[in-house]
């Protein structure tokens, strides 16, 4: 852990980087991304080890949450880096020649990137592959909760990075304070509203724009299906949007269901069957599902299950192990909406499902709370599809699966409203980390008089005819043919 | 500092409020405290306030108090009542935007003779300046996006990975939902319309804040707009520090803000508290960098177009300073001294083609920069100044000390410093130990110059060879960094401003890969590798190992 002092400086020496120029070069700012490209690749093993400790995440789940993903998005960025990085023209009317207009994305200096410890190398470093890619310097705080991941940051990233442009500095809420008390150029924060308050409220002082990356609960509408196997595909993907993701503790992971009452019966079997297809009968004994991070989460989810009412309404699993703290899949039939799990955000494997007599009253029910990160929609009708796309609002939506949208590299990915602001992943990250400077060259001639005082009548008419781009009008002005 | 400033700003609110409330509604009726046109030193949105003009603020209202005390109550009334027209689905419709839009063309068609009217009451603004850089800007905004509209709203197509196959994707540009606009004094027409036309091109119902620095433009806006557009969804609350404390409570879907960064602070504050996103478009001091090598005559009228021809000074991307060498200053100088003359005539204080300061309170702050020890001894020419008709001369002082007030704060009137350097790269160095400005230019023949400027200086926007246009040229953002905003906005960078982008994703159920599934197996994880790696290749060579491995697709 750094004194003040000590942090002081070493931003101190990041901002020198910053200012030598040094990360701006695209040759710096490739050979960062390569460099992180061979720090996941050698160092695979010592993830999904830390992934394990800290989660006990498989390393299957590991690879496609965490490394896979920063591999691929790393490569779409060193394959695309040079297009983005090109200045765009901005074209300009005719009454501007011969003037030429551009915007450069150049970078803002020293950004902040402060992760969350549900997937604690992904929302470290994929935020950090557009700081870099935008050619910053940073500092990244791996969230503390994941102890063994943050410390393999804290170790691993300066043997592969820059050390003078990039350094990780981790530590617990005390480092992060400090930290949000400095001056920074950009703040990136994953974690909860709460924190992203603190975090916005901070910023103001230095007037730091921030990109905060909440969750929310989010919904999933599922439609009744004729085709069986549809069904089965649906079901397993659900399953794959709510425990596979970290069991439960994703911010883009299905929070809760929305099923016609005359259906829930046969999509709760489906659900309990495939559970056990996936971990067993016990799945306490099965390595492929997560652990809750900490004590403190475990007690807040089993809390959640304490209301009576809510207890009632566990249609399956619901067994708790404190000292291994896991929490087996969970699924609730029809918990009261005012109780806690239907009013915060769950971020845990227990899943409730609640019936509505038509499909169609779910966008009433999702309208009526804040926006999520993501609403997921599995149906056929097309009708229905329009009406969730222009009626309902959300970070992201989600045809016939879950998840996925998270790995489209072409998508941004962000919330809005209750579940923040700012978008990232691909280009969008690039942009996030980039201000756009807009640049307009002109000439010393040719001038127009018509631009000055002495304000006259005669100027008027030209100024009107030029805004209304009246360029014949123009040309009958100067030859005295039209007043 | 912010936390201080804010409490204050509260407590100014609570002030006003506990004068009176007034439930009955105020949908038809335009609120404006009587105050606001006595008390010219009062600038909570724009530029400053002191607590000496809050003090003032106070007493006024205790003594006037009026029937039409906008309190956090209204407020939160006003923003329920958009937030059920928003709801209510017709702000999303393509046919209802345009209709807005058409609306405020017209307005601006119309009522053009009023609008110039109510500018020269507040800035004594010339009829052509008005023209120029408030009625044509706005008509060409809302014209620009009537015919856009149709192309902005459009999704738009992404690609999607291998990884996901079979799927496709688009981007939909949804409105945010009620917005706030808070509004400016120096182009009280244009920075309050500009903004409104991109909330409403993008789907939002939106309430706008007009200056009270600006009082005659302020009543104007809300007068007109009651006028022109759909009320349930566009609403104009005037006042001052009390009615923005209000509306600045309510939890609003954006916050776009023009004026300074120490009233940026107080919006973003409140803005975190509901993690609203904020738009805010400040200032900072704008430099000017004149090599040797130019047409003198053409880069003097250009910076006298971008300095004194906008609003006198009081414009946010106004020059600010200049930096030349040393052997070019006194020619600088010249060339100024004849442009101006030809452009204001001999004796300024009499020009009609030049606007006056907004008020007392702006006045007072400009003539303590001017009368700074060491700073009145600089002056080359100008100075002159009429406190009754609120004048200053065009004023060009040559080395003035860095460390005085005038170097070190936004000067936001008719004053122009020149600093004159050794060579032009230590100029770099002056713009650079200052915070980032909104604008910056260059007047240069030397493409290296230029280059290095580019890349050497961050600021909002910048030009070359002359000064503002980049501001009416739609394709380009406009907006600032650092210290002088975040955001931007113009032509589709409006709409961008008030939309949110929500990423769809279609997926068929075809193509159901349960390598995604548990349990998993070391299989899996080769597979995984391959699927991930985007590789059609790799993938089938995966794919084919996976098959004749131990194990199973399980279907």
């Amino acid at each position: 852990m750094e004194a003040k002092e000590g942090m002081e400086e070493s931003l101190a020496g990041l901002r020198e980087t910053f200012k030598s120029g040094r990360t701006r070069s695209l040759a710096w700012r490739k050979s960062q991304l390569r460099a992180l490209l061979d720090l996941l690749r050698e160092n695979e093993e010592r993830i999904f080890k830390a992934l394990h400790q800290d989660l006990g995440k498989h390393p299957v789940e590991a690879f496609r949450d965490e490394i896979g993903v920063l591999e691929k998005s790393t490569n779409f960025c060193l394959s695309h880096l040079e297009e983005w990085m090109a200045p765009k023209k901005g074209p300009l009317p005719l009454l501007f020649f011969p003037t030429k207009g551009e915007v450069l994305s150049e970078p803002l200096g020293l950004v902040l990137i402060i992760a969350s410890w549900n997937f604690p190398i992904s929302l470290a470093l994929d935020p950090l592959i557009g700081a870099i890619s935008a050619g910053n310097t940073a500092v990244v705080k791996p969230s503390e909760l994941a102890p063994a991941c943050s410390s393999f940051l804290a170790s691993s990233i300066p043997l592969y990075l820059d050390t003078k442009a990039i350094k990780v500095i981790d530590g617990g809420q005390d480092v992060g304070e400090k930290l949000l008390q400095q001056k920074w150029d950009k703040i990136f924060f994953t974690g909860s509203p709460r924190v992203g308050r603190v975090v916005m409220s901070a910023a103001v002082k230095h007037l730091t724009p921030v990109t905060l990356e909440l969750g929310g609960k989010c919904p999933t509408i599922f439609d009744s299906f004729p085709d069986s196997r549809d069904l089965k595909v649906a079901v397993k993907r659900i399953l794959g949007g709510k425990w596979c993701a970290c069991s439960g503790q994703a911010c883009v992971g299905i929070d809760y269901l929305l099923v016609e009452e005359k259906f829930a019966s046969t999509l709760i079997d489906l659900l309990k069957k495939e559970l056990e297809k996936f971990y067993g009968e016990n799945p306490k004994e099965s390595n492929s599902i997560s652990r809750i991070i900490n004590k403190q989460q475990f007690r807040r989810l089993s809390d959640l299950l304490k209301d009576p009412l809510v207890r009632a309404s566990i249609v399956h699993g619901g067994s708790l192990d404190e000292d291994k703290l896991f929490i087996e899949p969970t699924i609730l039939l029809n918990p009261p909406l005012d109780a806690a799990i239907m009013t915060e955000e769950i971020f845990g494997p227990l899943l409730p499902i609640i019936t509505l007599n038509n499909i169609e009253e779910s966008i009433e029910f999702i309208n009526s709370r804040p926006k999520p990160l993501a609403i997921y929609a599995f149906t056929t009708n097309e009708t229905l599809k329009r009406r969730i796309i222009s009626e309902t609002s959300s970070g992201s939506l989600t045809f016939n699966d879950t998840i996925l949208q998270y790995l489209c590299d072409a998508l941004p990915f962000g919330g809005v409203g209750q579940s923040g602001f700012g978008r990232y992943h691909g280009k969008y990250s690039f942009d996030t980390f980039s201000h756009e400077k807009a640049v307009l060259r002109r000439p010393f001639f040719p001038e127009l008089e018509a631009r000055y005082p002495p304000w006259n009548d005669f100027k008027m008419n030209f100024i009107r005819l030029a805004y209304s781009f009246h360029y014949l009008g123009i040309i009958l002005l100067f030859l005295g043919l039209k007043r | 500092m912010t936390s201080l400033s804010l409490e204050f700003f509260h407590s100014c609110s609570a002030g006003a409020g506990s004068t009176k409330a007034f439930p009955n509604s105020f949908s038809k009726r335009r609120i404006r405290p009587s105050h606001i046109q006595t008390h010219v030193s009062l600038s909570c949105s724009s530029r400053i306030f002191s607590s000496y003009s809050c003090s003032a603020t106070l007493s006024s209202m205790a003594e006037e108090v009026e029937k039409q005390t906008f309190d956090v109550e209204r407020a939160a009334l006003l923003v329920q009542e958009l937030r059920g027209s928003f709801n209510s689905g017709k702000t999303k419709d393509y046919e209802w935007r345009i209709s807005q839009l058409k609306g405020i063309a017209k307005m601006v068609e119309e009522k053009e003779q009023e609008i110039i009217q109510a500018l020269h009451e507040d800035l004594s603004k010339p009829e052509s300046e008005a023209f120029v850089s408030e009625i044509s800007m706005t008509k060409g905004s809302c014209k620009l996006a009537i015919k856009e509209l149709n192309r902005w709203m459009m999704p738009e197509k992404a690609k999607t990975p291998m990884t996901t196959y079979p799927s496709s994707a688009e981007i939909i540009s949804e409105p945010l939902g009620v917005v706030l606009v808070i509004s400016t004094w120096n182009y009280p027409f244009l920075l309050s319309l500009d903004p409104v036309i991109g909330a409403v091109a993008a789907g939002n119902a939106v309430v706008l804040k007009p200056s009270e620095i600006a009082p005659a433009t302020s009543s104007l806006i809300a007068k007109l707009l009651e006028e022109y557009v759909d009320n349930s969804a566009i609403r104009v609350v005037e006042g001052a520090v009390a009615e923005t404390s209000a509306l600045l409570e309510q939890k609003w879907d954006k916050i776009f803000y023009t004026g300074s960064g120490r009233v940026g602070r107080i919006v973003m504050a409140a803005a975190a508290k509901h993690l609203t996103p904020v738009i805010l478009e400040l200032g900072g001091k704008c430099p000017v960098i004149v090599d040797s090598n130019v047409n003198l005559q053409v880069a003097a009228r250009r910076i006298i177009a971008g300095k004194w021809g906008c609003t006198n000074g009081q414009a946010c991307i106004a020059p600010d300073y200049i930096v030349t060498t040393k052997d070019f200053a006194p020619k600088l100088i010249d060339a100024l001294r004849d442009e101006l003359e030809e452009f204001f005539g001999k004796n300024p204080m009499e020009s009609k083609d030049l606007s006056r300061i907004v008020n007392a309170y702006h006045f007072i702050r400009l003539t303590k920069l001017l009368d700074e020890a060491k700073v009145s001894d600089k002056i080359v020419l100008g100075g002159q100044r009429d406190e009754k008709q609120l004048k200053i001369a065009p004023t060009i002082l040559l080395d003035v000390p860095e460390e005085s007030l005038m170097m070190n704060e936004e000067i936001f009137g008719p004053l122009l410093p020149i600093l004159a350097v050794e060579n032009l790269e230590d100029g770099f160095d002056v713009i650079n130990s200052k915070s980032k400005p909104l604008a910056a230019y260059l007047f240069t023949n030397n493409e290296q110059l230029k280059k290095h400027f580019v890349r050497d200086i961050s600021a909002g926007g910048m030009l070359i060879n002359d000064t503002i246009l980049h501001l009416t040229v739609s394709t380009l953002p406009f907006g600032g960094v650092g210290e002088s905003g975040m955001g931007s906005y113009h032509g589709k960078f409006s709409f961008d401003a008030f939309s949110h982008k929500k990423a769809v994703l279609y997926r068929s159920f075809d193509g159901d890969a349960s390598v995604r599934y548990p349990p998993y197996t070391p299989g899996k994880l080769r597979l995984l590798k391959a699927l991930m790696s985007g590789n059609i290749i790799v993938i089938i060579l995966a794919l084919i190992r996976w098959l004749r491995s131990a194990d199973k697709i399980d279907q």
